[in-house]
């Protein structure tokens, strides 16, 4: 993949993070911050399809933000054929990983199995 | 009689000249081939208001130390030959005067990110092998002279997109300047790039698709983070840190 596609889906991830980040700390707003974290609060609201929905696509847009961040980082650290191809595969495995955890407890909670 | 206000009082030729004062300059020394440890040397030497640092490093040449290693050439900011760090800053020696740098100590060193040859002088045969990696020509298939094509026209606005790019002299200044170069061996680096842009955007060139496929890569335009040491070093006014986001927006679709 060309790096400026890369780039592009990096920007597009980070701005696409803040609007959707800022509509689940308005969410917040709504009831007290200490209620909102309550088990009963945060179990309802994985209950909720919709705003269920709205923590997967925020889980993969900080994902792969995060995790191509980190492999622009760790490329600009060291260089080297090996070193790099590892830096790149291992972000993508680390990516995946978080995003399928992270699915499953969404998942999981949505369908009440928590 | 001859009246006062007319008769030109006797100078001595000392209080033409302006009083000399003097420095302390700080020469970094190192061989790698003989595997020595950087140090400075110190040298007292005079100045005038119109004093160079190039002037007194080849001063300390001339009459203290033969064996200090400088390139150096033209004396006039067209080579690009004298790159080095003077005070922290990487400056051309030969346009940078003693008095303007307001310090009683000068310290000049090698410029960063590029491998030391000798003292001052620095290798730069990766920074040349980049900017040849670029195709720093243009590329148009009709450049030759062909009956009746001589020449390519430009509109002044065609040439304003482009000129200031053209005034790079390849000093290095930029690259030694540059935080991303000083941890990514690989990247493409401010000078290569802002040569890259100068190309793409000439009008006269058909090769940006070319340019474009070289620099967009891991190491490539992407890893600038914008911090715009490099045109503050600049001695010729390039802005290499606008060339690289002008370049930017081919490769994210802003600009054709």
């Amino acid at each position: 993949m060309r790096e400026s596609l890369i780039m592009k889906i990096h920007y597009g991830t980070a701005l696409a993070s803040v609007a959707l980040v800022a509509v689940h700390i308005l969410f917040r707003l709504t009831q007290g911050f200490a209620e909102s974290l309550q088990y009963e609060s945060v179990i309802a609201n994985y209950k909720f399809l919709p705003y269920a929905g709205m923590l997967e696509i925020i889980l993969i847009l900080l994902s792969i933000h995060g995790f191509n961040g980190l492999r622009v980082i760790l490329l600009e650290l060291k260089q080297g054929t090996g070193y790099e191809k590892s830096v790149t595969y291992g972000c993508i495995a680390a990516m995946a990983l978080t995003i399928l955890y992270g699915s499953r407890t969404i998942f999981m909670t949505s369908f009440g199995m928590v | 009689m001859i009246d006062e206000r007319l008769q030109i009082p006797k100078t001595e030729s000392k209080d033409i000249i302006s009083p000399t004062k003097t420095i302390t300059l700080r020469i970094s020394r190192s061989n790698p081939k003989k595997n020595t440890e950087q140090k400075f040397d110190e040298f007292k030497i005079p100045y005038q208001k119109w004093t160079t640092v190039l002037d007194a490093i080849l001063e300390v040449k001339k009459h203290l130390d033969h064996s200090v290693g400088v390139r150096y050439s033209c004396r006039q900011a067209t080579c690009g030959s004298c790159g080095m760090k003077i005070n922290g800053r990487p400056s051309l020696a030969c346009f940078t005067k003693i008095s303007e740098l307001k310090s009683d100590v000068v310290t000049v060193e090698p410029m960063n990110n590029f491998p030391i040859i000798k003292d001052l002088a620095v290798g730069f045969e990766r920074m040349f092998s980049t900017h040849k990696r670029l195709k720093p020509y243009i590329i148009n298939e009709e450049s030759e002279i062909k009956p009746g094509k001589k020449e390519f026209l430009q509109t002044p606005e065609d040439v304003e997109k482009y000129i200031q790019f053209a005034s790079c002299i390849k000093c290095g200044l930029c690259n030694s300047a540059c935080p991303t170069m000083a941890t990514d061996s690989s990247f493409i680096g401010p000078q290569a790039l802002a040569q890259a842009y100068r190309y793409v955007a000439d009008s006269r060139d058909k090769g940006k698709d070319e340019r474009l496929k070289i620099i967009d890569d891991s190491h490539g335009i992407f890893r600038c983070h914008f911090a715009g040491s490099c045109s503050q070093v600049c001695p010729k006014g390039v802005d290499p840190a606008m060339g690289i986001q002008l370049l930017r927006g081919y490769l994210l679709g802003f600009r054709d």
